[in-house]
């Protein structure tokens, strides 16, 4: 399997990652040479195999729906770029 | 050798002696880091220092012991990994992202050791969101090896483990995703130790890659690293993954003799692409451990090796689900000109983030995208299940397994950053044990090439942390690689 140039900016498009035509290119040999390695796994045989997501196999441990912490709002807006009377800016989404 | 050298090169454990028998105070202690951390800045271990608020926290250290507290910890310095966030310190995890971010809390971590009464010296340099193996991808510059300046201190943990070897401070905070804390302490000749996943709290932690990421330290030795442990680690429920288990001491075997120890070694840790100078460290080192009464089992790992490939789809999967949240909206970097919403994400992260987190965004966004999810990321979680069986078997023939922690000793600035696959591939010893969770640490074992240090990686099952510490421990009675400070430190 080999990645093209549509490849690397339909990924980049998904991950949210402004990328040019150059920049694609260069990225397009690197991801190649890593997937040929991550390749190597397919060798494999993992039928009937459980993924592993958790290294010691415990289930998510779920918590009472309740009020745990208290927000400061001020102190949580005091890094946002853009802010105004107590809310995060962005563009306008609506016209 | 003057007073406050001997300060500087005394262990956590003697510091808290000195401390309890006043005859050093946490002001002093936290007076003399900071003029070598000034002195040192050369090394660029340091991306924050704040001198007047350390000197506030060991003011207050002092004033607890004055007050009657006492503690193995209190009025102790260390230094934290730029991944933890803390409310006095910027917190930028290395990235052009978080530059001058402040946080609105300290991660758990962080806090545990305050409430121990650690003094914080500041926060250290790392790779940018510890996506690396030689420090090289930092935001903020190259960390210089104290060992030597032309290589690399290792990474991701690169700050942390420069520093510790340089004593600009007596421990520092280090986190483990695939090798980061045991490949620079490794590199830079000091004791780095990864415990079990699930035991240090992960809140706070700038996340990278969440079944994986572990805190851990850097530190001068095995006995040091138990100390700290016993306030670092424990239940937090405010981390999903935290493994509650009753609280135990992890220095408790460090007097624990070799004799009737099995030491697995893996045969397949020591084939081809293995420098022959870390060989032979390595074998030394074996050899000294036949000395102490431990006996040598071969054991076998057989899909170890497949680690990389594995760790390539999961971590970066998880780095491109965790760093979504880097979206120049609520805080971090925002670009000054874009069209839209869409267009104003996408170009802060464009400009807020480095070549290798990009990297691995896209790697972990394909992986988990439609049609190659089951091909790629179902198969990986697969193997990486064999991988931890496989360890599992071997945990039935021996109490730790030892290996090298890299293949080569530290290589030069340069050498392997323009190539990305080169990099990954210095993590073939480290990953295995990452993928398994399972408690592992480097520490020091002789010198290579240009007089480069070299370690030694000892791996435990699950929760046997105090075993391989003392394991490591009865080692450095027996040795003093781990006493060797490079030149003018």
């Amino acid at each position: 399997m080999s990645l093209k140039l549509d490849d690397v900016h339909r990924i980049a498009h998904l991950a949210r990652i402004e990328i040019d035509d150059q920049q694609a290119a260069a990225t397009l040999a690197q991801l190649n040479d890593i997937f040929a390695m991550i390749e190597t796994m397919q060798r494999v045989d993992t039928t009937g195999i459980e993924p592993m997501g958790h290294p010691l196999g415990g289930g998510q441990r779920l918590r009472a729906d309740a009020v745990t912490e208290q927000i400061d709002r001020t102190v949580n807006l005091r890094n946002a770029p853009a802010q105004d009377a107590g809310l995060f800016l962005v563009p306008k989404v609506i016209e | 050798m003057s007073s406050d050298d001997a300060l500087a090169h005394a262990s956590v454990a003697e510091l808290g002696r000195l401390l309890a028998r006043r005859e050093v105070s946490a002001v002093e202690l936290a007076q003399l880091f900071l003029e070598r951390a000034a002195a040192h800045r050369r090394l660029n271990t340091f991306l924050d220092v704040r001198p007047e608020l350390t000197l506030a926290q060991a003011r207050a250290a002092d004033a607890r012991r004055a007050a009657g507290e006492d503690g193995p910890l209190l009025g102790v310095p260390i230094a934290h990994k730029d991944i933890f966030v803390t409310r006095d310190w910027v917190t930028t995890a290395s990235s052009r992202m978080l530059e001058g971010y402040m946080s609105p809390f300290d991660a758990t971590v962080v806090d545990n050791l305050a409430r121990a009464g650690m003094v914080c010296l500041g926060k250290l340099n790392c790779d940018e969101f510890a996506m690396g193996s030689s420090n090289e991808n930092s935001a903020y510059g190259n960390v210089l090896n104290p060992w030597d300046t032309k290589a690399v201190p290792g990474g991701s943990s690169g700050g942390s483990s420069a520093a510790v070897a340089a004593r600009l401070a007596p421990v520092a905070t280090a986190t483990d995703t695939g090798g980061s804390i045991r490949e620079p302490a490794a590199f830079t000749g000091i004791t780095g130790t990864k415990p079990t996943y699930g035991r240090p709290s992960r809140w706070g932690m700038i996340a990278f890659a969440s079944s994986l990421d572990t805190a851990g330290l850097m530190t001068r030795s095995a006995e040091d690293c138990a100390l700290v442990f016993n306030s670092m680690l424990g239940f937090d429920p405010k981390d999903s993954t935290s493994i509650e288990r009753p609280a135990e001491d992890f220095a408790r075997h460090l007097a624990a003799p070799m004799r009737g120890i099995k030491i697995g070694v893996p045969r397949e840790f020591f084939g081809a692409g293995l420098a022959p100078d870390v060989e032979q460290a390595v074998r030394d080192a074996l050899r000294d451990y036949e000395r102490l009464g431990a006996q040598l089992v071969d054991i076998s790992l057989p899909n170890a090796e497949l680690g990389i490939p594995v760790y390539y789809v999961i971590a970066p999967a998880e780095a491109s689900s965790n760093l979504a949240r880097f979206d120049g909206v609520r805080y971090g970097h925002r670009a000054a000109t874009f069209d839209d919403l869409a267009g104003m994400i996408s170009r802060s992260r464009a400009e807020g983030l480095g070549a290798e987190p990009k990297r691995r965004i896209l790697i972990g966004t394909y992986v988990l995208s439609h049609g190659y999810y089951d091909a790629y990321f179902i198969k990986a979680g697969q193997v990486r299940r064999i991988i931890a069986d496989e360890f599992q078997r071997a945990f039935t023939q021996c109490d730790v397994i030892a290996s090298p922690v890299t293949t080569s000793v530290a290589f030069g600035f340069g050498e392997k950053a323009a190539d990305p696959l080169s990099m990954y591939l210095a993590d073939l010893y480290t990953v295995p044990g990452s993928l398994a969770g399972i408690p592992t640490m480097s520490i020091p074992c002789g010198f290579g090439g240009h007089g480069r240090p070299v370690g030694l990686q000892l791996m435990a099952n699950h929760f046997e942390e105090a075993r391989m510490l003392g394991v490591a421990h009865q080692y450095q009675c027996a040795t003093d690689w781990h006493q060797r400070v490079p030149a003018g430190y």
